[in-house]
């Protein structure tokens, strides 16, 4: 007999005012698992609130963007800028980033957050647990 | 519909607690409650306390200069005689690392300084049954410009700390400062405060342009020697080396500076013989991480077989002398299993690492971090998180 993996079930989390472009929305779906739900240029992106580093909160950290080194076609520095088409998420225990976009941290991609997928209905949102 | 986080952005007014809230797991999953924890470095905001502090120290010329200036100078309350450097404010990576920045959370008033109530909330949080907790700034102070105001400001936060913090709870301990400008004073401060039950070692704070191997300040480790007790060097940052000098970034100095004043100190320690001059002296090496230990051996015993007759003193090679020493965990570097794994071989970790935090710094270790650590058994979980420290201190 093979068991075939149980089927995750939706769950309504947040209404969707709750989210404000650009915002984030962090919830106790359970007692052992939190949630971030957060929106960027209208989609949506929902992470476990637990850093793949020691476990810290991540989702309650600053949401800042990516920065970015400039350089000219000398390849001299012309110093350092925040990146608006990549917001990241900090955790706030040591700094680990993470691209809100994809949970990746943008320098060593095998550290990322668990992702949820998400969907928006009639006012609501839901997440697949 | 399920309730949102009562902090949506932890800040620095977060409740430690919360901030802290997924350590707690930590705590149910290893059983963290049954295992006796002692934290061997954290810290606390001495700047926050920085009026009370001058009010402690003794030269009267030099505490009315303080005053005045904390009267007639803004910004003096917080930094009044202090080295405190601009560097220093880089480390909570642009406010990304709140609790870095400070913990400016509301405590009740019940008697207690409000450091007291911060640090037991830190241990609360991570199931820590012992804290050794230092100053910040502080511990910079082998910089200050002038040595004879290091000396008095040592003394005076050493006397502030042990009458206004350590009787606030047993669980509080602490390795006082030397003022070690002045080893007659250091030596003082050991009579003065050798005794006392909370004080259960003393400290050279390692930032600092000292050969540790000169004559002057043997007294000192013949005191400590004689009493039992354990040495300890701080490490801390520095953008002024002329090695850190050439750095932009904050995380260029933190990388090296925290690391190579303990890798100076210990370096003349073993060279000049003083393991064999202070066999019952401990010495505990402390926030410098762990990677820093297998160069050093390999470096120094390297080193040592070609020019023995240079560190004449030495009856085993230094990789020897080193495991004999004792080293606190933060920040543990665990980027790469096999090499954190040959790092506890080479130092004999089990018997020799001693679990610290550092909260509130930013890089702080939850005390899971020792127990998620596969290649260790439960023996050597438990001695790197309490029993090695139950040893060193006699706790
Ligand atoms: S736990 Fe998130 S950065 Fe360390």
């Amino acid at each position: 007999m093979t068991l075939s993996a149980p089927r995750p079930t939706s769950s309504v989390v947040a209404r969707s005012s709750d989210v404000a472009e650009g915002g984030r929305y962090v919830v106790a779906v359970r007692d052992d698992l939190h949630i971030g739900l957060f929106r960027f240029r209208g989609r949506l992106y929902a992470y476990e609130n637990t850093c793949p580093h020691q476990g810290g909160p991540v989702c309650q950290g600053r949401l800042v963007d990516g920065v970015r080194e400039r350089l000219d076609a000398h390849r001299h520095s012309l110093g350092l800028a925040f990146d608006e088409d990549d917001p990241h998420i900090v955790c706030p225990w040591h700094g680990f980033e993470y691209r809100i976009t994809t949970g990746e941290h943008p320098g060593a991609p095998r550290f990322r957050l668990r992702s949820f997928a998400v969907t928006e209905e009639n006012g609501e949102i839901s997440v697949a647990l | 519909m399920p309730e949102p986080l009562p902090s949506q952005e932890i800040t620095t007014r977060t409740h430690t607690a919360e901030i802290l809230a997924n350590a707690r797991r930590d705590t149910e999953r290893y059983g963290l409650d049954e295992i006796f924890i002692v934290d061997v470095d954290s810290h606390h905001a001495e700047l926050n306390s920085w009026r009370d502090i001058i009010g402690y120290v003794e030269d009267p010329v030099l505490r009315d200069t303080a005053e005045q200036m904390m009267v007639h100078r803004p910004q003096a309350g917080q930094l009044a005689l202090s080295n405190y450097k601009a560097g220093l404010a880089f480390q909570d990576a642009g406010s990304r690392i709140p609790h870095q920045s400070g913990l400016a959370e509301p405590v009740p008033v019940d008697g207690n300084p409000r450091d007291v109530e911060l640090v037991r909330r830190a241990m609360d949080a991570m199931s820590i049954d012992v804290q050794v907790v230092f100053p910040q700034p502080m511990l910079e102070i082998g910089l200050h410009p002038e040595p004879g105001i290091a000396v008095q400001l040592m003394k005076a936060y050493n006397r502030w700390f042990v009458e206004q913090i350590l009787p606030g709870d047993p669980r509080i301990k602490t390795m006082l400062g030397l003022p070690f400008e002045d080893p007659a004073a250091c030596v003082e401060t050991i009579r003065e405060f050798g005794d006392h039950p909370d004080v259960i070692g003393f400290l050279v704070t390692s930032q600092r342009h000292a050969g540790v191997h000169r004559n002057e300040y043997l007294r000192i480790y013949a005191e400590l020697e004689e009493r039992g007790l354990p040495l300890g060097f701080h490490a801390g940052p520095s953008w002024q080396d002329s090695m850190t000098a050439t750095m932009n970034r904050f995380l260029s100095v933190h990388a090296m500076s925290f690391v190579t004043c303990n890798m100076t100190h210990l370096t003349n320690w073993i060279v000049n013989g003083l393991p064999e001059r202070f066999p019952g002296l401990r010495t505990i090496w402390i926030e410098s991480g762990l990677a820093w230990i297998p160069f050093m051996m390999q470096r120094l015993d390297h080193e040592y077989l070609m020019r023995q007759s240079e560190a004449p003193l030495l009856k085993q090679l230094p990789s020897d002398y080193m495991r004999q020493m004792y080293y606190t965990s933060q920040p543990m570097e665990i980027t790469d299993l096999k090499l954190l794994e040959a790092t506890f071989h080479a130092m004999d970790a089990e018997n020799t690492l001693l679990y610290s935090s550092d909260w509130p710094h930013w890089d702080f270790d939850v005390p899971g971090r020792v127990m998620s650590i596969p290649f260790l058994d439960d023996t050597a979980k438990r001695n790197i998180l309490g029993g090695n420290a139950r040893k060193v201190f006699g706790l």
